[in-house]
């Protein structure tokens, strides 16, 4: 789905969750490709320059959510829970650590142990980034924006920016990290489920309630519409 | 008043965000609830939604500057709901607002909202001090021109009222602080006037819908379900106004006696029995003595017959957030004043609490009502079926009236009755509105 309308769906979802017209929701989609930048986004971490994304078939885009720079495309997992927080989670740093939490067991779903860097917001495998975090809250502690973990991502495209911010370390993939690519739509199967477990939704009471969703406890992935890996939406 | 705006702890270990960008600038009006301005801590941002509706007076952070959990980074002025006052202009707040100034004062604490909170707690309606904060110079004039110290304003807007109302002995009828005080300790905390004691809550004209929706920006119609309560209340609404024939009669009721006496004993009710002595127990005591007079009143439709019966079970309508609930005071004839203040407060306080028994909310066989209570003259009830008439009770209202060929100012206020014609009468019910409003004029003290 094009970040766009990613965003346009996300804040209609946002409205409807406010008034109670929708329920919590999880959207797991991919991007083509697109470099996204935070509102504190230092503009020198793009490193490319507009000719060169244009020339590498990358978007640019500005976005409400924490975080500096990011890259979205495809072979990457993108996960936005638009989730009213419960009164006991409350805590944007708790939802963080939520979020790390669910990610971290879908990597170790695959044998791989990921885990966190104090003070650098993400999922690591060593010193390299496997997973980039950057959330919003909107008002009424209604979650948007979310997460991005590189199954299959072209990890050549991440050399126009300065991920997150930082410098000194890569980015890597679940793809690199086994040697072989796990299928986005299973790799999405399996972080769904962790992310309810993660957020405190039980299976009984589905977070989901659009047809773009991935299934939960183990439902094979729903690729619906622009979910369909390679198909550009 | 002034609202500090601070910002929010979004975490328990974060003590201090990021301002990225002021959503309104000073001189904006915003609504309590509108994103205001958005911050940044660690990978979040964050939406922050204005604590209170008013004009933005003072923006003290901008973009980029990060200040601890709690700092005020602006101010708004809730009694300023104009465009732009330059921030010199204190004290003089009477000049712009309208008399629902000092009882801006906490508007909103008392309401229970059903709608979500905004993330932070704001501790801020409280800090600003509405004694014209601090830098007002001296007193200010208000509503009717009298000169009002800035202790007298303090005083007035903590107990949420007009200082106009207040009897001023002072130099040239000021109000000075023993006034007031003396005011307030005679129980004047709300304007004279103001019938059965409305809920504790904002006055109407400072109220919005608690559960409006908000709309996207390419949404034009949003669709939300009704509630079973509001599913109940549309169908019995609908079905009572097929069924009976509606008409009123509206008849005026001078309340000066009543208003007085009940003056006269509110507090030794309080002191002696711990309850409050309300104007609806005075209205059910009245009711039920007529309804014995007109037994028809009381009665209801079965096919082709009239089902008259013996217990006198009065209603008493509650306006909640979420809709309305009629608990129903079974045997009220049998109940003394007293026990009519407990009952109602009782089954009041339940009804907003949803703790009411089934058995509560039937049975009844007449209905009260209190259009009244935000301030309006009078209303048109709606029958509660399968009653066959409901009383509605306006506000209480001081006017110019004629008595003995004389002017006099009088608490005046109107009683508005539904009742169904199939089998009440218009004579019946005029006669019935007769003999209530006579009881209220003539109230036998010895009953309290």
């Amino acid at each position: 789905m094009g970040y766009r309308e990613a965003l346009e769906l996300q804040g209609s979802l946002v409205a409807s969750r406010r008034t109670g017209r929708s329920a919590d929701t999880l959207l797991l989609l991919e991007h083509p490709p697109v470099v996204t930048l935070g509102r504190r986004s230092d503009p020198r971490h793009v490193l490319a320059d507009a000719a060169e994304l244009a020339r590498r078939g990358i978007e640019l885009h500005e976005t409400g959510r924490g975080g500096d720079v990011t890259f979205h495309g495809p072979g990457q997992l993108v996960g936005y829970p638009v989730v009213r927080l419960a009164p006991e989670r409350r805590d944007a740093h708790r939802y963080l650590r939520d979020l790390e939490r669910a990610l971290i067991a879908t990597a170790a779903s695959y044998g791989l142990a990921a885990g966190r860097r104090p003070g650098l917001t993400g999922v690591w495998v060593g010193a390299e980034k496997l997973a980039a975090i950057g959330v919003r809250l909107n008002t009424g502690w209604i979650t948007s924006h979310g997460f991005a973990l590189n199954v299959s991502t072209d990890l050549a495209q991440f050399e126009t920016i300065v991920p997150c911010g930082i410098a000194d370390r890569g980015v890597t993939s679940l793809a690199r990290l086994l040697g072989r690519a796990p299928d986005v739509r299973e790799v999405a199967a399996r972080a769904a489920v962790r992310l309810a477990d993660a957020l405190g939704f039980s299976a009984a009471q589905p977070p989901v309630a659009s047809e773009r969703l991935a299934g939960l406890g183990g439902e094979p992935y729903d690729g619906a519409r622009s979910e369909n890996p390679g198909r550009p939406a | 008043m002034r609202v500090d705006v601070v910002m929010p702890q979004m975490g328990e270990s974060i003590a201090e965000g990021t301002i990225i960008r002021w959503l309104k600038n000073v001189g904006d009006s915003v609504e309590r609830d509108e994103p205001f301005f958005e911050i940044s801590t660690d990978k979040v941002d964050a939406e922050i939604p204005s604590p209170a509706a008013g004009t933005v007076v003072e923006i003290r952070g901008k973009a980029g500057d990060t200040v601890g959990v709690n700092s005020v980074v602006a101010v708004i002025d809730t009694a300023a709901r104009a465009p732009a006052q330059p921030a010199e202009v204190r004290g003089a707040t009477s000049g712009t607002a309208p008399a629902a100034a000092p009882q801006a004062a906490g508007p909103r604490a008392s309401r229970a909202r059903p709608a979500e909170p905004p993330p932070p707690p704001p501790p801020a309606t409280s800090a600003a001090s509405p004694a014209g904060s601090g830098a007002a110079p001296g007193g200010s004039r208000d509503q009717g021109g009298r000169f009002v110290s800035p202790v007298v304003r303090k005083i007035a807007a903590e107990h949420g009222l007009d200082s106009t109302l207040v009897p001023g002995t002072g130099a040239g009828g000021r109000v000075t602080k023993r006034d007031i005080l003396a005011f307030v300790g005679a129980g004047g905390t709300r304007p004279v006037g103001r019938p059965a004691d409305p809920p504790a809550g904002p006055p109407a004209a400072m109220s919005r819908q608690s559960d409006a929706p908000t709309f996207a920006p390419d949404q034009a119609v949003v669709r939300v379900g009704m509630t079973p309560m509001r599913r109940k209340i549309a169908e019995h609404m609908i079905e009572s106004r097929r069924t009976a024939a509606h008409v009123s009669s509206v008849f005026e009721v001078d309340m000066t006696p009543l208003v007085l006496l009940r003056d006269r004993h509110r507090q030794l009710y309080l002191d002696r029995h711990g309850a409050k002595l309300t104007y609806m127990a005075f209205f059910i005591k009245v009711v039920c003595d007529a309804l014995r007079a007109w037994p028809i009143v009381n009665a209801s439709v079965e096919g082709d017959e009239i089902v008259y019966r013996k217990e006198l079970n009065i209603g008493v309508a509650v306006a909640l957030d979420w809709g309305l609930l009629v608990p129903v005071v079974r045997g009220a004839d049998e109940l003394s004043i007293l026990g009519l203040c407990q009952r109602v407060a009782d089954l009041a306080e339940r009804a907003r609490t949803k703790r009411l028994n089934p058995d509560e909310v039937h049975g009844g066989t007449f209905t009260i009502t209190n259009p009244g209570q935000f301030g309006g003259l009078f209303g048109l009830p709606i029958i509660n079926q399968p009653q066959v008439a409901i009383l509605g009770i306006g506000g209480i209202q001081k006017r110019a009236v004629v008595i003995n060929d004389a002017i006099a100012i009088r608490s005046m206020m109107y009683l508005s009755m539904s009742y169904d014609h199939r089998v009440v009468d218009g004579a019946v019910a005029d006669q019935f509105l007769a003999r209530v409003r006579h009881a209220l004029e003539h109230f036998d003290e010895s009953l309290l």
